[in-house]
């Protein structure tokens, strides 16, 4: 039987947003049906997830044309929680999105677009085929385009301009490097090339793609030194925006990097250590630039950079451990980075500001709020037992097993370093008595808001909240996966036996249905 | 007796539910539900106390497969005494707390945080896997955090409660450097399984740096110099916090950390070299400091600090002797700074201030606050009889005897003794001596006097019966640290010995030393202007350094600008794929395969390269689109000379198009601007040339390779058997390859819709940042 369950994640949320398309002046009918949309899909979701926890890689061929010749949809563990976590975050955000996104936006297009995003999302964690890859990657860069302008503020404005024009640099650069490897393999299907690839002895041209592919996804993780691109803009659109960015578009690119390096380029060692090197100037980078920040979403920007150093350092170690540190840590950061930003959007509610000198007062004002705020920020700093410690044990551990000492001294630095840039936030947003500055106090929406309005603001915080709790305490739980990801990553065979079951056999066009 | 330490998880878990319960739900106001805050501790120590004389004992009470983390726990005598010390002066604590901030606001949050902690600290001193004992170690400093910056509107707390956690969090991060490696070097993350792995984790080539690691958590944590600044900034927090954190448990997690260690890290000459001089420095600078100080709890901050450098002095010696002294000293300690920090802020609480340059003659109306002080400036001072003076004696036999030199180290003991005991005296006594200051004052409650005098009270009675905690206490205390069994006994009278002679030598030494301090504003600010030079200056300096250089480096790297962005990536690709094509690849042209270069084409390729120019140099906008549209236009020639004539009018299609909008957008903009020098554009220039021709080269090297057919092959056999179209092409975009289509077809839908927006949508006020 054919597990057509894999696409059901890329499915619904196009047919969530045609049917939005239709309510396009309701924006009371699109809050509704939006949030039922992105429901239903994480419900789809979390029913691939658990079927592909056992162990088990499913496989569609759109079009029933078999491996190579079609197109091919592959979920494994690792594109099963990734699609999981994708869509939960997503539903966070819709939710969020239907309390705080203005009639304005609303009926622009902007629930529509949210649902071509999750698509785009889930749509390249499912892609068995390079060339689909990059056609999800387009469905990502436009819906991230439409929205970061929606609304056409001039801020956002100046954003989009360096978001979209490094983001296409990006997918040239990707196409290029898909060219590359089309020319000399002739094929486009992940596990094709995978096999071929091993069987070339072409390694030069084989390395010059692979250095393609790790430009164009490295500008769009924002590894050092391509992320300008993203402390430049993430701080301009609506909070909710910034979640889903925050959370999942720069994961989207290092699910790419695990994904296209592991199945075909990781064995060499030069690219392995152009990963370490990276990863250690991203970790630093990043966290030295978030110390320095007034804007508490620069702050968060800026660790998005550090920590997607850390994930990049596990794939450029690529032993069993520093892979599951690497996915875990994926793992954590797409629940707690979207939660820090929807954080600072009812931190700008409440103060009207998102920087540091006009803020202040919430920790007496909301402690409750605040203590929930307080969890989800010590888990990015990565306190024990919070879900941010877990990943660095295996970080740590295999760095120093693998004898890569720049990146055991640059975990622990860049650790330090985000507990300060956190505690500053803290100090500045939550302790200190709160700033009296006119033109943030006209902006305070907070006491207007009714209970219901309040209570949906804050319950996708909660959501996400509780879940980065689970992986914090039971973590046994999550890296039981992690260990079955880092194993179906390394030993490929798994993955080429699930997309062509055939592969001994010759192709005859009359077995073809 | 039925050994019930397995219960002890429970007990935590306990702990942490009343904790939240008591600070979260009524966070503003102050119920009854605080009064019962110093039952838990009490259940805790009645617990601790039945361990009595129970063998050490150790269980794991969860162990995760896939993780390295064992949450187990080990009970010994060294554990013991600090479970005790914590759980029994943590209920004295909550008994003052609960008087001491009857009025104040969020009293609940200080009680629930001051439990956290006490439940984190717990851990720390029972858990006996490393990561175990980071976790809670790691929890400490957070509560500590929180407790520091309790009263978190006032500037100066928030400093304080930086300050702590910027020093305590660096140095719990490079301890767990630290414990990694020690984890992996010794195979094993428990603790008590490296005892017996000594020798092989001690002659590994990694011990040294893993002691330093850990050496540096331990420092840090217990405040020895240069990062012993954070626990006199630390008395910021209110008193009860002070008496509890500071004095007698979070700061000494590094002393026990020490003392756990000792037997896997210690007998090591970079271990005893380390600890005595870090140790030795420690507590004569800190004695020094805490003569000049008015403000009692700063004075009780450096005698601290003094004393843990005492600890980490006698850990450093490692005798026999030096361990009895430490494992007596601890407890000694604890026991009668505790009682003082109590007392100050019991004075504050009655006068409104701690400055003991106009606190007078408190005797008279404050009784019982002045026995406290007596008895604890007489422990303090290691007067006979009390408990101080049998730890006092203890560790100047440890000295004299010590092989290292036994002058230079009694002599420090004494010096920082002599200082100790007057300090000592300027808050026990002097306070309390002269003409009243305060005559308003009265005498303060029971709970704010009789939680200090109870310890107080027992360093007299340990002192006259040294039996009681001798073998329950002490004895098991230096088998964890020294792994060996004690050959000694708790005695107050050793009769007339070099070590008494010592022992009058301070105590003259000290009342003569505390006659001539006269605090106030001179010797304040002498020690203020000195402390330009002190490593609180210093570290701050560093930091200050830190961010100016990384603000520096961000703003370098992040300018703004998007050329520059642009050329640094490009650069970065060209450089490191430049790297490759020309280490990696065999770069060869074989001439004879090329075809001949047509007039056609020649004049083609003259036309794209005159348009490339014209757009690069062109300083009218409209000129720069028109020779674009050149350049796709020769594109599609190209296209059909090479015999792709669907591609080239594709082509023509789109360039056409794209002309037609630039120039429709392009007429309403204001007119071009030069913002960039010339010799920039030079650099451009070379960037964008080096990356053309290196794509020039791989292009063509790849058209040298062969690739498999198979799929070409595939698609032109069966587009029409299988698929049923006679267009090639357009079977592969419908059928065999239908997904990508679809979801171009997306794409555009999506792009229409962003075009729609941002065209017509225009934002109310109120929508604008939402």
């Amino acid at each position: 039987m054919i597990p057509h369950f894999t696409i059901l994640p890329i499915l619904l949320p196009l047919l969530s947003a045609v049917v939005l398309m239709f309510f396009w002046s309701k924006p009371r009918n699109q809050r509704v049906l939006s949030v039922i949309g992105h429901g239903l899909t994480l419900m789809a979701s979390y029913y691939l997830a658990q079927k592909t926890f056992t162990g088990e890689i499913f496989s569609v061929q759109a079009g029933n044309w078999s491996a190579p010749f079609g197109i091919t949809f592959v979920a494994d563990a690792l594109s099963g929680m990734l699609v999981l976590l994708a869509s939960l975050a997503a539903f966070a955000v819709s939710i969020f999105s239907a309390a705080s996104i203005g009639n304005g936006r609303a009926s622009f297009g902007y629930f529509p677009i949210l649902q071509f995003l999750l698509m785009g999302l889930n749509g390249s964690f499912l892609a068995g085929d390079i060339f689909n890859l990059y056609v999800w990657f387009e469905v990502i860069i436009i819906s991230s385009f439409v929205l970061i302008t929606l609304g056409g503020e001039k801020a956002q404005l100046e954003g989009a301009v360096k978001y979209v024009t490094l983001n296409l640099l990006a997918s040239v650069i990707f196409l290029t490097g898909i060219a590359v490897l089309y020319g000399i393999m002739g094929s486009l299907n992940l596990a094709d090339l995978a096999v071929k690839i091993s069987a070339s002895p072409d390694k030069g041209l084989i390395n010059t793609a692979a250095i393609l592919f790790l430009v164009g996804f490295g500008i769009k993780s924002a590894i050092f030194p391509m992320y300008f691109w993203l402390p430049a803009s993430y701080h301009t659109p609506p909070a909710a925006v910034s979640a889903i960015f925050g959370g999942l578009l720069t994961k989207v690119g290092v699910y790419a990097l695990i994904r296209v390096f592991s199945l075909l380029f990781i064995e060499d060692p030069f690219i392995r250590d152009v990963f370490i090197v990276l990863a250690v100037l991203s970790m630093i980078t990043g966290a030295v630039g978030a110390i320095g920040q007034q804007n508490i979403r620069k702050v968060f920007s800026y660790l998005i950079i550090s920590h997607i150093g850390f994930m990049i350092a596990g794939l450029g170690m690529y032993s069993t451990l520093a892979l599951m540190g690497a996915v875990f840590y994926l793992f954590h950061d797409i629940l707690v980075k979207t939660n820090v930003f929807l954080i600072s959007g009812v931190i700008f509610k409440m103060r009207g500001s998102f920087r540091l000198e006009n803020l202040g007062g919430l920790y007496n004002k909301f402690p409750l709020i605040s203590i929930v705020f307080a969890i989800v920020m010590f888990s990015l700093v990565g306190t024990p037992p919070l879900s941010g410690f877990w990943p660095k044990l295996y970080l740590l551990q295999s760095s120093f097993t693998e004898g890569e000492l720049w990146i055991f001294g640059a975990i622990l630095l860049a650790s330090f370093l985000t507990l300060i840039a956190i505690v500053k936030v803290w100090l500045a947003a939550f302790w200190k008595k709160p700033v009296e500055n006119k033109i943030a106090m006209e902006r305070i929406v907070w006491h207007q808001l009714i209970p219901i309005e309040k209570f949906l603001i804050l319950l996708p915080i909660l959501i996400l909240t509780t879940a980065t709790l689970y992986i914090g305490f039971y973590a046994e739980n999550i890296s039981d996966i992690c260990k079955l990801i880092a194993e179906q990553i390394q030993d490929k065979s798994g993955y080429i036996e699930a997309v062509m079951p055939q592969i001994e056999t010759n192709i005859n066009p009359e077995n073809i249905p | 007796m039925v050994n019930n330490f397995i219960l002890f998880p429970y007990l935590l878990l306990g702990i942490a539910l009343y904790a939240m319960a008591l600070a979260v739900p009524s966070f503003k106001t102050n119920s009854k539900r605080s009064a019962f805050s110093p039952v838990v501790p009490l259940l805790v120590f009645v617990f601790f106390i039945s361990q009595l004389g129970v063998p050490s004992s150790r269980f794991s009470f969860w162990q995760a497969e896939t993780l390295p983390f064992n949450f187990s726990f080990h009970l010994d005598g060294l554990s013991l005494l600090f479970a005790l010390l914590i759980s029994g002066i943590g209920t004295l604590i909550f008994f003052y707390a609960t008087a001491y901030m009857k009025n104040a606001a969020h009293t609940q949050r200080l009680l629930g945080f001051l439990l956290l902690f006490m439940g984190a600290m717990l851990g720390v001193v029972l858990a006996d896997d490393l990561i175990t004992l980071f976790l809670f170690w790691e929890l400490t400093s957070i509560t500590s955090f929180f407790l520091i910056g309790f009263k978190n509107e006032d500037e100066a707390s928030r400093k304080s409660a930086l300050q702590a956690i910027t020093i305590t969090g660096l140095g719990g991060l490079i301890m767990l450097g630290g414990f990694i490696i020690l984890g992996e070097i010794a195979g094993t993350y428990s603790i008590q399984e490296m005892v017996g792995k000594k020798d092989e984790i001690q002659s590994h080539a990694w011990f040294i740096p893993t002691l330093i690691l850990i050496l540096c958590g331990a420092f840090t944590k217990s405040a020895q110099f240069p990062f012993h600044f954070w626990l006199p900034g630390a008395m910021k927090a209110p008193t009860p916090v002070s008496a509890y954190l500071h004095s007698a448990t979070m700061v000494k997690a590094g002393v026990y950390l020490l003392a756990r260690f000792s037997p896997i890290l210690g007998d090591h000459p970079v271990w005893n070299y380390t600890l005595i001089t870090v140790g030795g420095i420690t507590m004569i600078y800190a004695a020094f400091q805490a003569l000049f100080r008015t403000d009692m709890k700063s004075i009780l901050a450096y005698t601290t600090v003094s004393a843990l450098g005492i600890m980490v002095f006698l850990l450093g010696l490692q005798s026999a002797d030096a361990v009895a002294a430490v494992s007596l000293f601890i407890l000694v300690h604890a026991l009668y700074k505790a009682a003082f920090f109590m007392l100050a802020g019991t004075v504050d609480h009655e006068t409104g201030t701690r400055d003991i340059s106009q606190l007078k003659g408190l005797g008279k109306i404050m009784g019982p606050l002045f026995g406290v002080g007596i008895l604890a400036a007489w422990s303090n001072g290691g007067i006979p009889p009390s408990i101080g003076f049998v730890g006092k004696d203890l560790i100047y036999e440890s000295t004299l005897h010590h092989h290292f030199s036994p002058y230079l180290l009694t002599g420090l003991s004494v010096a920082t003794n002599v200082m100790l005991l007057a300090a000592g005296l300027l808050v026990g006594w002097m306070p309390f001596r002269g003409k009243l200051s305060h005559p308003n004052a009265h005498k303060p409650a029971l709970a704010l006097w009789l939680p200090a005098a109870i310890l107080a009270v027992l360093g007299m009675i340990f002192g006259l019966a040294p039996g009681l905690v001798d073998n329950i206490l002490v004895q098991p205390i230096y088998q964890s640290i020294s792994n060996s069994t004690p050959e000694f006994h708790l005695k107050l009278w050793h009769g007339f010995n070099p070590v008494l002679y010592l022992s009058l030598l301070t105590m003259a030494l000290g009342f003569g030393l505390y006659t001539f301090i006269r605090p106030g504003g001179k010797t304040l600010n002498f020690i203020e202007r000195s402390e330009i030079f002190g490593p609180r200056k210093i570290m701050h300096g560093l930091a200050n350094g830190f961010l100016f250089l990384s603000e520096k480096y961000t703003q370098f790297m992040q300018n703004g600008k998007l050329r520059r962005y642009l050329l640094v990536i490009l650069s970065f690709c060209g450089g490191i794929l430049g790297f490759v094509v020309l280490t990696e690849t065999t770069f060869v042209i074989d001439y004879k395969s090329l075809t001949e270069i047509t007039i056609y084409e020649g004049v083609t390729v003259a036309i794209l390269f005159i348009a490339i120019f014209l757009t690069l140099f062109s300083g009218s906008r409209l000129a720069a689109v028109a020779s674009m549209g050149v350049i796709g236009y020769c594109l599609c020639i190209i296209f059909v000379f090479y015999s792709a004539p669907d591609l080239a009018m594709t082509q023509f299609t789109i360039d056409t198009l794209t002309v037609i909008l630039f120039v429709l957008v392009l007429y309403r903009l204001p007119r071009f601007i030069r913002l960039t020098f010339s010799a920039r554009h030079i650099i451009d220039g070379i960037v964008a040339l080096s990356i053309g021709a290196l794509m020039t080269i791989i292009s063509l090297e790849v058209l040298y390779r062969t690739p498999s057919r198979e799929i070409s092959d595939f698609y032109a056999a069966n587009a029409y058997i299988l698929a049923k179209g006679k267009n090639v092409v357009n079977v592969i975009l419908v059928d065999f390859r239908g997904a990508d289509t679809m979801v171009e077809i997306v794409v555009l839908s999506i792009a229409a819709i962003g075009v729609y927006s941002l065209l017509k949508l225009r934002l109310r006020k109120n929508e604008k940042m939402e």
